[in-house]
């Protein structure tokens, strides 16, 4: 039943009881406002991790070429192994559908220029699966297809910074960009969250490098993703398997570890994983720490309250007070207050990270942030523990003979 | 009005305890005023508690208009405290943070009157001690005498059966004292039963009997004639 002069009751003693009342709302308050920032942060640098994997595809492997250390099958130890086009496809064969996405990639140092704007720049000439390899973000224009390989088109797809360096007045796409002399039409832009590095790229078509910068079919090096249904134990083979597949069909020795190097991220992936679970389970110990610490100060003020209003417990019971009518109004005094300072340490909390996520990303803290129904959860927990700690002693003081608590001077 | 017979109470003090009432007997009639007397320890504040409701008796039997006062629930004493009793204390004990007229409405809250009604007959109850211009004063803006004032008006607006004052001067100059007990003695001239109790043997002398206590039991219990506390003021 809504009795609105129990209401009146409890608003006019928080209401003339303002220092009791703004101590025991500080706490709760404070504590949801720790709460909310210790939990924004720990969210902060799981952001980062995932972050640190963004750049590629999680499941990419990379194969480079290098000089064998060892004599092997009657070939001398110091031999330079150099990939061509036919491994590309020998992988793609062998491996079929282990392999999800797979470029060959030719890197070219270039000094680009349009109009009077100059800079160098890496190309790196690839096949059209990059696209989901580096996960590029198209903004305009399109990516390199199968057609530009064939056709061994000169075009280009160009990084943002690249056309905000040289396309200084005018977009770049449809323009023509000049590498080292040749004329190459710009027909796309795109974007990646690997930062500026991977945003200063030119990718160009594989087979239109081969031929203009070497006339050749040579590959520096291959990337690709495995099939995203594997585990990480399965990766692993299947990494085990490539590198000695390929270190036989290169008659590599099995333990020259230089000729061919492959490198499986799900390596890496793991220990993130790993990393992500510790994390968490900081994180949980955080957040159980300072819910803990709040409920033993909201439990420790309800305790002093009681103790305060003793004598006045006394002249209520003198007066005709009934002992549940004692224990309402104290447990739902704390009840508002609790309830309100929780809200007002969740806005805070809230604001303190919008205001400090800028700052925050120079330490490895991206986009800090908590969830609104977990610090809810943490308020109504933080309400609970206060009504539990406080009903106890307001049990206990409906209970003091009046006498005794008017006694209590 | 109030009957009791054979009344024991004793507080444990460590291992042994103390006998405070040894079997007191006292009835009073409707419309009596009279002065429980007795140098401390004697018991005397005790006797007002428990006919207050505020503490309970060993043994001993305490009739209140007719409703046998015994193994009470702390709901039902608390309903019984609303309906006969009304509490006058030596420290006044208004609660610091309500005015005037939210303390003497207090017990009306208690009652379940409606917001309106317990405003209308809190100011009617501080018109009649004198205090409706302060209605709106706390506690700490009034002096001694006007906080007993309210005090005793909050004690009336439940319109109780009887008025139970423990030492209601105590804490008040003589004048002041004067003053509240000339407003008890009308009261009374009204027909209001009151008991109080004092170790002031002018305040006692205001009363229409004296019941004497010494050492928990009765010494003496007699009428006097009463002193008016107007010739005084």
């Amino acid at each position: 039943m809504f009795d609105i002069d129990l209401w009146r009751e409890i608003f006019q003693s928080i209401n003339k009881n303002r220092t009791r009342s703004l101590l025991s709302g500080f706490t709760v308050a404070f504590a949801i406002l720790l709460f909310a920032i210790l939990f924004g942060i720990a969210n902060g640098l799981g952001n980062t991790l995932d972050e640190a994997f963004k750049d590629d595809a999680i499941n990419n492997i990379v194969i480079w070429s290098g000089r064998t250390t060892k004599a092997n099958k009657g070939l001398q130890a110091g031999r330079q192994i150099q990939f061509k086009n036919k491994d590309h496809d020998y992988i793609k064969e062998e491996f079929g559908d282990k392999v999800e996405f797979m470029t060959s990639r030719v890197m070219i140092n270039v000094d680009a220029s349009f109009r009077n704007e100059k800079s160098s720049y890496t190309v790196r000439a690839i096949h059209p699966d990059n696209l989901f390899i580096e996960q590029n973000k198209i903004k305009e224009g399109r990516y390199i297809n199968q057609r530009d390989l064939n056709e061994k088109t000169k075009v280009v797809i160009i990084g943002r910074l690249v056309e905000e360096d040289l396309y200084t007045k005018t977009r770049a796409l449809g323009k023509y960009i000049n590498l080292n002399g040749i004329q190459y039409k710009v027909v796309g832009v795109f974007t990646d969250d690997g930062g500026d590095d991977e945003e200063r790229m030119i990718y160009m078509p594989i087979t239109t490098a081969q031929q203009i910068y070497g006339n050749n079919d040579y590959v520096d090096m291959m990337y690709l993703t495995y099939n995203p249904e594997m585990d990480y134990d399965t990766a692993l083979s299947f990494s085990n398997l490539l590198t000695r597949k390929l270190k036989d069909r290169f008659s590599i020795a099995k333990n020259d570890q230089r000729g061919i190097r492959v490198q499986n991220n799900a390596e890496g992936a793991k220990a993130v994983n790993q990393m992500s679970f510790g994390l968490g389970i900081i994180i949980l110990v955080i957040g159980f720490g300072t819910l803990i610490a709040g409920i033993v100060g909201i439990s420790n003020i309800m305790i002093f309250i009681v103790k305060e209003r003793t004598k006045e417990i006394g002249i209520r019971k003198a007066l005709g007070a009934q002992p549940k009518q004692i224990i309402s109004i104290i447990l739902i005094e704390s009840i508002i207050i609790t309830a309100i300072a929780g809200y007002m340490g969740l806005l805070a909390g809230i604001g303190v990270l919008e205001l400090a996520t800028p700052t925050l990303e120079t330490y490895f803290i991206k986009d800090p942030g908590v969830s609104n129904s977990l610090v809810i959860g943490a308020t109504i927990t933080l309400i609970l523990a206060g009504t539990l700690a406080g009903y106890i002693p307001a049990k206990k003081a409906s209970k003091i003979k009046p006498i005794v608590a008017l006694r209590n001077d | 009005m109030l009957k009791i017979s054979q009344l024991h109470k004793s507080y444990p003090i460590g291992d042994s305890s103390l006998h405070v009432l040894k079997g007191i007997d006292l009835s009073v009639d409707a419309g009596e005023m009279v002065a429980i007397m007795g140098s401390s320890g004697s018991g005397k504040s005790t006797l007002l508690n428990i006919i207050g409701m505020l503490d309970e008796a060993d043994s001993g039997d305490y009739i209140l208009d007719e409703v046998p006062i015994k193994n009470l629930t702390e709901k039902k004493a608390a309903v019984y405290r609303n309906k006969f009793l009304g509490f006058i204390f030596q420290s006044f004990n208004l609660i610091n943070y309500k005015n005037a007229l939210e303390n003497v409405a207090l017990p009306l809250y208690y009652q379940g009157l409606k917001r309106k009604e317990r405003q209308e007959k809190g100011k009617f109850h501080l018109e009649k001690v004198g205090l409706l211009d302060w209605a709106h004063h706390l506690p700490s803006e009034l002096s001694g005498g006007q906080k007993q004032r309210v005090a005793i008006a909050r004690a009336l607006a439940a319109n109780p059966k009887l008025l139970l004052a423990d030492e209601p001067t105590g804490a008040l100059d003589t004048t002041t004292s004067y003053e509240i007990m000339e407003f008890l003695q009308q009261l009374n001239d009204e027909g209001k039963t009151i008991l109080i109790v004092t170790h002031e043997e002018d305040i006692a002398e205001m009363c229409k009997r004296i019941v004497r206590l010494r050492d928990g039991v009765i010494m003496e219990d007699k009428p006097v004639e009463q002193v008016r506390a107007s010739q005084y003021v």
